[in-house]
C-alpha cells in the first residue's frame, strides 16, 4: 500500500493512467458533439446559408472539465483509495491483549470486542500467537499463548466485571512471562490503583499500545437523604464539554410491577466532573425505589442500588396508659394517626414496648412525666439517632417539668401555666404563624391564613432559646423548638396534637411539618459494629452492564468483611440480605471519585476514530456516476436536445413525491376526524376482503340498531389497519380471526398493548362456535393463540352468570351470534364472596380488555345498504329470534364498553335501599 | 378512384385505411362548414334556376309551354313565369399534399396536410351547398357538384404525394373559373409563378393560401443540426442553428413578399395561415376571398 497523507492506495500503479488525461483532453476537444438530425420543410430556405465561424463546433471547456473529472474519479477509484489506512503493525513473536474489562468498559463493550477481533485478525495474518488477559477474570495459571483462531470462540466468554480490574494479579501474570511480548491494552480510561505497576511490568517485556474509546465513564455516587429529597452525585471521568445526563429512578408501582418512578436531567458543566441530582419523591414512593440508573449508559457504575435505607420509617406513638374512652376526634393521637397513615409505619404502645421496636421517631403527645428508667432509655435511644417529637397539652402545662432546670427530654424550659389567647377571659386574638425563617427546617412551607393558635405553653427566656426555635407565632413566641441530643434530637410543639389549642393539626401544614421533621431521622450509615458477627447472603448481584442477576447460590459474606468491602471479585456489588434488612453494595464506594488515566508520554494511545479504515472507492465511483449523469444532461443541453417534452416526465416525477406525502397526511387527519367527530365502532382489517366486508356490514347494522334503541349514535364503522392506523380513538375493536391473517409487527403489538392498558377493548371472534370451542385446535383458534401471545391479556374465565355484560342494557343469558352456544371468555374476576342480600357479586370493576368468542357476531349483525339482513341465520322465527339476541348482545357490549361498571353499581341499589330501611 | 396500387394485398389494406379516414374527414369538414351556411346564391337576374324571379308579359318568340297559365288566367294578357338565373361557378382546388406538408412541430399542432385537407373539404362542401361546382386538381376531373364529387375529393385529399414539395398544375382548369391554391409554398417559387400566370391568361382568378407550421415561423432550433427536407431530398448542416434564425426569417419574409407580389399582379388574393390558429377563421377568410371580387 502506498500512503499519501491520510489516504492510502491499494493499487497505486493505476494512478499512472492520470497521465493520459491531457491526451484525452485534446482528443475530446477535437471531437464536436454529434449533430441532431431534424426534418424541417423550411430547409429549402436554408440552402446556401453559411455558418459564422464560431467556437461551439468544439465541446465547451466546462463540459470537457466535467468529463475529465469523471474519468479522473474513475481512475482514482480503481487505484483503491482508503481513508485512514491501518498500517499493518510490524512485529513478531507472541502478542498480549490486556483488557481492563471493568464496569467502566461495559457501556462500549462491543467496540472493545471488535477491536480485539481486529487484533486477532492481524495476529492471524502475521501468524502470531496471542494471549488475552482480562482484568475481570485473571487466569490463575497465567498466560497461555494460542493461535488467534483458538481464541475467537473464547471471546464470547469474556464479560465486563462489575468492579475494577485486578491489576495486582495481572502484574503477577506478566511478571511470570518467560519471553518478551508486545501488548495491546484495552483500557477503560480510568485511573485504578495499581495501573502504573502493571504498565511498568508490561513495558519491561515489550512495546505497549493502549486503546481507549475516549468516551469517558459516568457513574452514580453515594446517595444521601436531605430535607429536599434524595440526593445523588453524578460523576464523570472526563472534564470535557457540558454533558446532559438523565438519571431515572426504578422501582415498583403500587401493584408491584417494575416501573420508572421518576426522571431527572442534570447538566454536568464544562470542565466539571460532578453534578448533583435531587429527587423530590413523596415518602411513599421513596420506599418503593429499588435503584437509580443513568439513562442510556449500560454499566454497573451507572446503577445505584438502594437498600432499606430508603424504606419507610417507623414512628412510635406512645399511648397513655389508662386513658379512658373519650371521643375520638378529641383524642390527642387522632390527628397524628391520620397524618402518618400511609407515610410511615406506625407502632402504638407503651413507651417500653416502643423502645424495644427501636423506631425512628417516637411521638409523645401531652405526656408530662416519665419514670426515671423510661427517661434514661429514651435518652439512650435519642443519642443513637432517634427523634423524639413531643406535643404540649393541659397535662404538660400543669406539671412542673423543666420549670427550673433543663429537662433533657424537652428542648426548652417552660413557664408555668402557659397562656390562652382569644378566649372569653383574655384580651388578645388567636395568633397566626410567622413565616418560617431560613434556618428552620420548615423553611419554604406556605403558612395558611386559617392556622391560628389560641393556647400554648410558653418557653422560658434563655440565651440558647433563639437557636432552638424553629417556628414562631407572629408575636415572636416560640411555637416549635428543637434541641439535638447525641445523634438524635427532641422537638416540642408548644400546642396540642389535637385541635383544642390550635387549628394547626387541621391544616395541611401540619402534615408538611411532620414530613420535614421525620425526614431528618433517616440513618443510612453502615456501621461496622452493627454487622459484626453477622453473615450476609447475596440475594442478587450486578453484572458489568448493570443488570441484577439472581445470586442466592453464592456463599454468604461475613459482616466484618462486608462493612469494609468495596466492589471486588470477592464481594461483587449487589443486594445482600442482612438479618435486619437488605444492604446494598455499590460499585462506587462513598469516598471514590472518577479520574481519567493520564498515560505517560511514551505510551502510544490509540482511539476508535483513528483505527477506522474507510475505503473511498465506492464514494469516488458514485461521484463519477453523478458527474457522468450531469455530463449527459449538459451534453443534451448543449446540443439543444433537452426539450420540454423530455424533461416534463422528470419534473412531474419530482413534483409527485411531495404531493403524495401530503395526501398521506390528509389521510391520517381524515381518519382522526372520522373517528373522533362521532363515536365510531371499529374492526380490524384481516386482509381477507370477504371477512372485512362482513365486519363492516355487521358493525354498520349494529350502529343502526344502537342509534334506534339507545342514546349511543355511532357514525359509520371504520376499518383499522393495526400496523399503520392509530387505535386510541376507538372504544372497541372487533377483530375477526381468520386462519390466514398476518401476525402484526412488534410496533403494532406495542400499540395494541398500549391500547389495551389504556382502557381499550378488543373483541376476538374466531367465528367457529358451531364447530369448535375456544381453546380447541381449530385453525382460527390456533391463529388466535399466535396473535394473542404477545398481547397483554390478563387471566380469562368463561363469562360468569352475574357478569355486568349480562345486564348492561338488556338482561341476557346467552350471547349468540350467527352461531349460538359458544362460550364467551372475559377477564377473570377476583374470587370474592357474595355479600348477603346482594343479587350480584361486585366484580369486574374495570372493563375486561378482551372478549374472546366464536359467535361470528358480525355476520349476525350484518345488514346491506337498505338495512336488510345480509346473511341468513337459522330457520324462520327462531332465526329472527337469534338475530335479535345477537343485536341485544351487541348493544350490551357497546354499553358495557362505554359505561364500565356503572350497571354493576346500579344493581346494588335495591339491596342498599332494603338495608337502609332496616 | 386513383388507388396507390391495384396489386393484391395492399389494395385491401389501403382501401381500408382510406375508408377509415374518409368519414372523419368529411364529418370534420361538414362541422366546420356548418358554421358558415350561406343563403341564396342568385344572380339577381332572370335565367335558369329553381327560384321564382318575376312574371312578365309574353312576347313573340316565347314558346307556348313557357306561358304560365295560372297567372294568365287571372287577367287578359299572357304571362311568362321567369326564374332567377342561378349560374354555378367552377372552382378548382389545388391542394399541396406533398411530403413537406406532413410536417408538424409538436403533438399539439396538426400536420399542415391535415389542415389543408380539412380546409379544402370544408370549402368544397360550402361551395357545393351554394351550388358551385368544385374540382380537385390532382384528380384531373372536371368540376362537378354532388355527393359523389365530394366523396371523390375526399378520397383525393387522402392520397399523399411523395414529392418533397408540390407544384401547382393548371392544365385541367376551365377558363373563367376560380382557383384556390393551398400550400406552404416552400418549394420552388417559379412553378407557382408560372401556374398563376397561365391561369390568369385563361381568365381565372383565385386565392393563394399559405399554410405554415408555427415552427417554420419561429425557427426554434439550436446547436449542431442537420436539417433535411421531409422527403430527404434536401439537406443542410449547420453547427449552430440559432445563428441561422435571423437569416432564415428574412428569407421567409422575402418568400411571403414574393407570393404577395405574384398574387397582386394577377389580381389574386394571398394570405398566410398557421396550423396553431383556428381552422374556422381560415375557412371564413377563404370563403370571403372567393365571394369577394364577383
Amino acid at each position: 500500500m502506498w500512503v499519501l497523507g491520510p489516504i492510502g492506495f491499494t493499487a497505486p500503479w493505476v494512478l499512472l493512467a492520470l497521465l493520459a488525461l491531457p491526451i484525452l483532453w485534446l482528443v475530446l476537444r477535437a471531437v464536436p458533439p454529434a449533430p441532431i438530425r431534424r426534418r424541417f420543410p423550411g430547409v429549402a430556405l436554408l440552402l446556401g446559408l453559411k455558418d459564422d465561424e464560431s467556437e461551439t463546433d468544439r465541446t465547451p471547456w466546462w463540459l470537457l472539465l466535467l468529463r475529465m473529472l469523471a474519468v479522473a474519479a474513475l481512475i482514482i477509484a480503481f487505484a483503491g483509495p482508503v481513508l485512514n489506512p491501518r498500517v499493518q503493525q510490524a512485529g513478531s513473536g507472541p502478542m498480549l491483549i490486556v483488557m481492563d474489562a471493568s464496569w467502566a468498559s461495559a457501556s462500549d463493550w462491543s467496540v472493545r470486542m471488535s477491536r480485539v477481533g481486529q487484533a486477532l485478525d492481524e495476529a492471524e495474518a502475521s501468524g502470531r500467537t496471542v494471549c488475552i488477559l482480562p482484568g475481570s477474570d485473571v487466569p490463575p495459571e497465567g498466560c497461555t499463548f494460542l493461535s488467534a483462531s483458538d481464541w475467537r470462540p473464547r471471546l464470547a466468554g469474556i464479560a465486563p466485571a462489575p468492579y475494577g480490574p485486578e491489576f495486582a494479579a495481572m502484574a503477577e501474570v506478566v511478571a511470570g512471562l518467560d519471553e518478551s511480548v508486545d501488548t495491546l491494552w484495552l483500557s477503560d480510561g480510568l485511573e485504578h490503583p495499581g495501573r502504573e505497576d502493571l504498565l511498568s511490568a508490561l513495558q519491561a517485556t515489550g512495546s505497549v499500545t493502549v486503546f481507549e474509546t475516549g468516551r469517558g465513564a459516568l457513574a452514580l455516587g453515594p446517595l444521601s437523604v436531605t430535607e429536599e429529597g434524595v440526593f445523588l452525585p453524578v460523576l464523570r471521568s472526563d472534564p470535557g464539554a457540558a454533558q446532559e445526563v438523565t438519571v431515572s429512578t426504578h422501582g415498583t408501582d403500587p401493584a408491584g410491577r417494575a416501573r420508572v418512578l421518576a426522571q431527572e436531567t442534570v447538566t454536568i458543566a464544562a470542565g466539571q466532573t460532578e453534578a448533583g441530582v435531587t429527587f423530590d419523591l413523596p415518602p411513599e414512593m421513596r420506599a418503593r425505589v429499588s435503584r437509580f440508573e443513568i439513562e442510556g449508559w449500560r454499566s454497573a457504575g451507572a446503577t445505584r442500588l438502594t437498600d432499606d435505607g430508603l424504606k419507610q420509617r417507623e414512628v412510635g406513638l406512645m399511648t397513655v396508659r389508662g386513658s379512658g374512652e373519650g371521643l375520638q376526634l378529641l383524642s390527642q393521637l387522632h390527628y397524628l394517626r391520620s397524618a402518618l397513615v400511609g407515610k410511615a409505619e406506625v407502632i402504638e404502645g407503651a413507651l417500653g414496648d416502643l423502645l424495644m421496636a427501636n423506631p425512628d421517631v417516637i411521638i409523645l403527645a401531652d405526656v408530662a412525666q416519665l419514670t426515671g428508667a423510661e427517661s434514661a432509655d429514651l435518652l439512650d435511644w435519642m443519642t443513637e439517632g432517634g427523634v423524639l417529637l413531643r406535643f404540649a397539652g393541659p397535662r404538660l402545662a400543669a406539671s412542673d417539668v423543666a420549670r427550673n432546670e433543663d429537662d433533657p427530654l424537652l428542648p426548652v424550659r417552660l413557664r408555668a401555666g402557659g397562656r390562652t389567647l382569644g378566649g372569653a377571659m383574655s384580651w388578645g386574638e388567636p395568633k397566626r404563624l410567622r413565616p418560617f425563617a431560613e434556618s428552620s427546617p420548615f423553611y419554604g412551607l406556605n403558612v395558611p391564613d386559617d392556622v391560628a393558635v389560641s393556647a400554648q405553653v410558653m418557653a422560658q427566656p434563655d440565651p440558647e432559646l433563639a437557636a432552638r426555635v424553629i417556628a414562631t407565632l407572629e408575636d415572636g413566641t416560640p411555637l416549635v423548638t428543637r434541641k439535638s441530643v447525641g445523634q438524635g434530637q427532641v422537638v416540642l410543639f408548644h400546642v396540642t396534637a389535637n385541635a383544642e389549642w390550635s387549628t394547626l393539626p387541621l391544616s395541611g401544614l401540619f402534615i408538611s411539618m411532620l414530613d420535614r421533621l421525620s425526614v431528618t431521622s433517616q440513618t443510612l450509615s453502615l456501621e461496622a459494629a452493627d454487622l459484626a458477627g453477622q453473615s450476609l447472603q447475596p440475594r442478587s448481584l450486578l453484572d458489568g452492564t448493570g443488570r441484577l442477576v439472581d445470586a442466592t447460590a453464592r456463599p454468604p459474606v461475613s459482616g466484618e468483611v462486608f462493612a469494609e468491602a468495596r466492589a471486588s471479585a470477592a464481594t461483587p456489588p449487589g443486594l445482600y440480605q442482612a438479618p435486619d434488612g437488605i444492604r446494598a453494595l455499590n460499585v462506587m464506594s462513598d469516598d471514590e471519585t472518577l479520574r481519567a488515566m493520564d498515560w505517560p508520554a511514551d505510551v502510544v494511545v490509540t482511539g476508535v476514530t483513528q483505527a477506522e479504515e474507510r475505503p473511498l472507492a465506492p464514494i469516488l465511483l458514485s461521484a463519477a456516476l453523478i458527474v457522468l449523469l450531469a455530463d449527459l444532461i449538459a451534453s443534451l443541453w448543449v446540443s439543444g436536445r433537452l426539450m420540454g417534452a423530455r424533461v416534463a416526465p422528470v419534473l412531474v416525477l419530482a413534483l409527485m413525491l411531495p404531493t403524495e406525502m401530503r395526501a398521506q397526511e390528509t389521510d391520517a387527519e381524515a381518519l382522526a376526524l372520522a373517528a373522533t367527530h362521532e363515536i365510531a365502532l371499529a374492526y380490524v382489517k384481516t386482509g381477507n376482503a370477504e371477512v372485512d366486508r362482513v365486519s363492516e356490514a355487521g358493525l354498520r347494522g349494529l350502529s343502526r340498531i344502537l342509534t334506534a334503541r339507545t342514546s349511543v349514535e355511532p357514525s359509520a364503522p371504520i376499518g383499522v389497519d393495526v400496523e399503520s392506523d392509530p387505535l386510541g380513538f376507538f372504544p372497541i375493536l372487533y377483530w375477526p380471526v381468520t386462519a390466514d391473517q398476518a401476525i402484526p409487527s412488534a410496533s403494532a403489538y406495542t400499540k395494541l398493548n398500549a391500547y389495551l392498558r389504556t382502557g381499550g377493548m378488543i373483541v376476538f371472534d374466531t367465528r367457529d362456535a358451531d364447530v369448535a370451542a375456544y381453546g380447541s385446535a381449530s385453525s382460527a383458534g390456533v391463529k388466535l393463540e399466535a396473535l394473542a401471545r404477545v398481547l397483554d391479556i390478563p387471566a380469562l374465565e368463561p363469562i360468569p352468570e352475574d357478569h355486568v355484560l349480562t345486564r348492561s342494557f338488556y338482561l341476557l343469558r346467552e350471547f349468540p351470534g350467527r352461531h349460538s352456544g359458544g362460550t364467551l371468555w372475559v377477564e377473570a374476576a377476583p374470587p370474592e364472596d357474595q355479600v348477603e342480600g346482594m343479587p350480584f357479586r361486585n366484580l369486574n370493576d374495570n372493563v375486561t380488555p378482551v372478549i374472546i368468542g366464536g359467535g361470528d357476531w358480525a355476520s349476525a349483525w350484518a345488514v346491506n345498504e337498505r338495512g336488510a339482513p345480509l346473511l341468513p341465520i337459522g330457520r324462520g322465527f327462531s332465526g329472527d329470534q337469534q338475530r335479535e339476541m345477537a343485536f341485544r348482545f351487541g348493544i350490551n357490549l357497546v354499553i358495557y364498553v362505554l359505561t364500565g361498571n356503572y350497571k354493576s353499581d346500579q344493581v346494588h341499589v335495591p339491596a342498599l335501599l332494603d338495608r337502609l330501611g332496616q | 378512384m386513383t388507388g396507390p396500387a391495384s396489386s393484391s394485398p395492399g389494395l385491401r389494406a389501403s382501401a381500408e385505411t382510406l375508408a377509415a379516414a374518409l368519414p372523419p374527414l368529411q364529418a370534420r369538414a361538414e362541422q366546420l362548414a356548418r358554421t358558415l351556411l350561406m343563403g341564396g346564391h342568385g344572380r339577381r337576374q332572370a335565367g335558369m334556376g329553381d327560384e321564382f324571379w318575376q312574371y312578365r308579359p309574353a312576347q313573340a318568340g316565347d314558346s307556348g309551354r313557357a306561358i304560365d297559365w295560372r297567372r294568365s288566367g287571372r287577367s287578359d294578357g299572357h304571362y311568362v313565369r321567369e326564374k332567377e338565373w342561378q349560374a354555378a361557378q367552377s372552382v378548382h382546388l389545388w391542394v399541396d399534399l406533398s411530403a413537406s406538408m406532413a410536417f408538424s412541430s409538436g403533438d399539439s399542432v396538426p400536420p399542415k396536410r391535415d389542415r389543408v385537407a380539412i380546409l379544402a373539404m370544408a370549402l368544397s362542401l360550402l361551395l357545393m351547398k351554394g351550388g358551385e361546382r368544385v374540382a380537385l386538381a390532382s384528380l384531373g376531373t372536371p368540376p362537378r357538384i354532388g355527393a359523389l364529387q365530394l366523396r371523390r375529393i375526399a378520397e383525393g385529399l387522402s392520397q399523399p404525394a411523395s414529392d418533397d414539395y408540390g407544384a401547382p398544375d393548371t392544365g385541367m382548369f376551365l377558363p373563367n373559373a376560380r382557383a384556390v391554391f393551398l400550400s406552404d409554398f416552400l418549394g420552388p417559387i417559379e412553378a407557382v409563378e408560372q401556374a398563376v400566370g397561365q391561369a390568369t391568361d385563361r381568365g381565372i382568378s383565385g386565392v393563394l393560401y399559405q399554410v405554415l407550421d408555427p415552427a417554420e415561423e419561429a425557427f426554434p432550433y439550436r446547436g449542431r443540426t442537420v436539417f433535411t427536407s421531409m422527403g430527404g431530398g434536401l439537406r443542410h448542416e449547420t453547427l449552430r442553428a440559432s445563428d441561422l434564425r435571423d437569416r432564415y426569417l428574412d428569407r421567409l419574409a422575402e418568400r411571403k413578399e414574393r407570393l404577395a407580389q405574384i398574387a397582386h399582379h394577377a389580381g389574386w388574393r394571398f394570405a398566410t395561415h398557421h396550423t396553431d390558429g383556428s381552422a374556422q377563421s381560415a375557412l371564413l377568410w377563404l370563403f370571403e376571398a372567393l365571394e369577394g371580387p364577383r
